[in-house]
């Protein structure tokens, strides 16, 4: 029975991808994502983009609130900020999408250093407080900033369009939004092997052993910021593209607990658990919908029930993750496995 | 100048309902470090209750509301057993989260109950409005002044000199030595949640007999944020004073404002004020700074 890695070179040690199986398993993957375009009808896609762009936002925040230990409950603005530079960018001056990608993320990241200012003094719950500030800033900004906005009637965007190849259908989309989110994903799990990622784990577990240690708080708080504030702000420029309509409503207070209901019931600290609960959350309303719809033929009016069911189901998992598997799946997926690979000698 | 002296008149007895809801959020903060964000949700959960008693039950307004408070204080009760029990000594994110869903859950079990649709609240004052001089309030505004101060003043009092409201102090100030001197400090947190509840549902009522209530009357709540960062997050006369300076401040603020930019600077400004603050002083005008040792 196998009971560890046995390793002989530091080299072998310090590997992203762990074990010859790992490696396999993620040719797999990128095999069965290139292909799911090819099989899966626009429906699927449009989940597929969804969860796409939901796992780039997440990785950013769990970036800043996982890893670096500020909560920020302004996560959708940031988001939002990234869609808006994309929608007014690509519809007034014809931006190409992937020049846009970039800017989004650095217009979002520097109205993340400005929101982030605030971490000099305060943390804790003082901080969230002061993200939820920038969050209904921001929101008013999205609706009264009219000549940039254009307020609560938005911006149309024209199609993306990558070399000429205009991205009109969710499956063209797709070609962009799963490679930005691997992207993201990958910087995101080797950020943590440099200095600075591990400057914020030590930031997160302790400020003021981290500041002993000579790493300077305000600094790395900020960039902290405003690493996650970028991530934000691409998946922003991909929501502009993959809606075709940005307005105010896309970006409320909802949108960025739905942003940390993400990464707590997928699993904080872990970039897996972002993944997963992005995911997750993507998912959920859809099953619901496609439950309440097999009742629909016993009870015509169940599908004016599905919005406020939805959001009781929103937080019954939120609750329900914290009170019962604070880690989230990213855990319960390593105690499965280890199930499975101790078998028979597993106990709880 | 009278317009300024309209809206400051205003802004006190909106900030009036504001001080006692923040009073219930600085009731459950003060003794158990926890920062809830379902206060708002309290509110209307309370309104819907009040809304039941009053135009479905067609019972007369004090029982109504003297069954709101008991059906508030139950749900606080079993809010805490249930759900914040657990949360006990976890990360800040990890409480501010459940909380969270805890308002997620009631706004969406409001919909599901008294649907998303606006209503109102039979009258329960009379409809000519208070004169002062030159000023005029509604009546409806200036009860719910006068009913929120004097619950406050009722729960600063009881706080402040009766027996368990001692015993709850003395859990939330220390609770390792409220345990030795023989104090049930877990049934002083649930007795904070009730307390906390029954606050901030009877402004809930207050606020729904001025304006209607509908799902989203939770959301009036976030600006009691900026009222107790103001007033520091655990004082008690703090939240009072916060909680009309913040009311003066939208009021006077939208007054002004308003015409220039198209509305919504009413909501905007305590969150402004609130950063302003924030910046200068990071602990509110009364909280006490955290002494951290390692």
């Amino acid at each position: 029975m196998r009971i560890g890695h046995f390793k002989e070179t530091y080299t072998a040690d310090e590997a992203v991808f762990q074990s010859g199986f790992v490696r396999s398993a993620l040719v797999l993957l990128f095999l069965g994502l290139a292909g799911f375009p090819f099989v899966a009808g626009p429906y699927w896609l449009y989940l597929a983009n969804h969860a796409a762009i939901a796992i780039t936002a997440a990785v950013g925040l769990n970036i800043l609130t996982g890893f670096a230990g500020q909560i920020s409950l302004g996560h959708a603005a940031f988001v939002g900020i990234g869609a808006y530079t994309a929608a007014i960018l690509s519809s007034r001056w014809g931006w190409p999408i992937l020049v846009c990608l970039p800017v989004s993320g650095f217009t979002a990241a520097v109205c993340g250093l400005v929101v982030g200012a605030p971490s000099m003094r305060m943390k804790g719950l003082y901080l969230c407080i002061t993200t939820l500030a920038a969050q209904m800033i921001f929101e008013f900004l999205f609706v009264r900033a009219e000549p940039l906005t254009n307020g609560i009637r938005g911006i149309n965007v024209p199609p993306a369009e990558v070399f000429g190849l205009v991205l009109d259908t969710e499956g063209k989309l797709y070609f962009v939004t799963i490679p930005v989110m691997m992207a993201a994903v990958t910087a995101g799990r080797n950020l943590f092997r440099t200095r600075v990622g591990r400057a914020w784990v030590a930031i997160r577990d302790r400020d003021i052993s981290a500041e002993l240690m000579g790493i300077n708080l305000f600094r790395y708080k900020l960039l902290a910021f405003a690493v996650s504030s970028f991530y934000a702000g691409v998946a922003g420029c991909l929501y502009a593209h993959l809606y075709k309509v940005v307005t105010p409503e896309h970006f409320p207070l909802h949108e960025s607990v739905r942003y940390l209901a993400m990464i707590i019931i997928g699993g904080l600290g872990s970039v897996l658990g972002a993944i997963y609960g992005a995911i997750f959350m993507t998912l959920v309303p859809e099953l619901l919908q496609w439950i309440l719809g097999r009742f629909q033929q016993a009870h015509p009016a169940i599908m004016q029930d599905l919005f406020p069911l939805q959001t009781v189901v929103f937080g019954a998992l939120i609750v329900a993750f914290l009170v019962f598997e604070p880690h989230g799946l990213a855990e319960m997926w390593r105690r499965l496995k280890d199930a499975f690979r101790l078998w028979p000698f597993h106990r709880e | 100048m009278d317009l300024f002296l309209q809206l400051l008149v205003t802004g006190i007895a909106a900030g009036g309902i504001y001080a006692l809801v923040a009073m219930g959020f600085v009731l459950i903060y003060k003794a158990t470090r926890i920062i809830n964000f379902a206060t708002g949700e309290f509110m209307m959960i309370g309104a819907y209750f009040f809304y039941t008693f009053l135009a479905v039950a067609r019972l007369p307004p004090v029982p109504a509301l003297a069954l709101v408070l008991v059906c508030a204080a139950a749900l606080g009760w079993v809010v805490e057993r249930l759900i914040l029990r657990h949360m006990l000594g976890q990360p800040v994110i990890s409480v501010v989260m459940v909380t969270l869903g805890l308002s997620s859950i009631l706004t969406g079990a409001a919909e599901l109950i008294w649907s998303a649709e606006f209503l109102s609240f039979p009258p329960i004052f009379p409809r000519a409005p208070i004169v002062l001089g030159t000023l005029v309030i509604r009546s409806n505004q200036f009860w719910g002044f006068v009913i929120s101060m004097i619950a406050a003043s009722a729960f600063a009092l009881a706080l402040k000199f009766s027996r368990l409201g001692v015993a709850m102090r003395a859990a939330a100030d220390d609770p390792t030595a409220a345990y030795s001197m023989g104090i049930d400090v877990r049934a002083m947190f649930t007795l904070a949640w009730a307390l906390g509840a029954m606050a901030a549902s009877l402004g809930g009522v207050l606020i729904a007999n001025i304006g209607g209530v509908q799902p989203s009357l939770g959301q009036v709540a976030l600006k009691i944020f900026p009222v107790v960062i103001l007033g520091g997050l655990e004082s008690i006369a703090g939240a009072v004073l916060g909680g009309i300076l913040i009311g003066i401040i939208e009021n006077i603020a939208g007054g002004y404002l308003d015409p220039y930019v198209g509305g919504g600077v009413k909501d905007l400004a305590p969150f402004v004020v609130l950063v302003g603050i924030l910046m200068v002083k990071p602990y509110g005008l009364f909280g006490k700074p955290d002494i951290e040792r390692l």
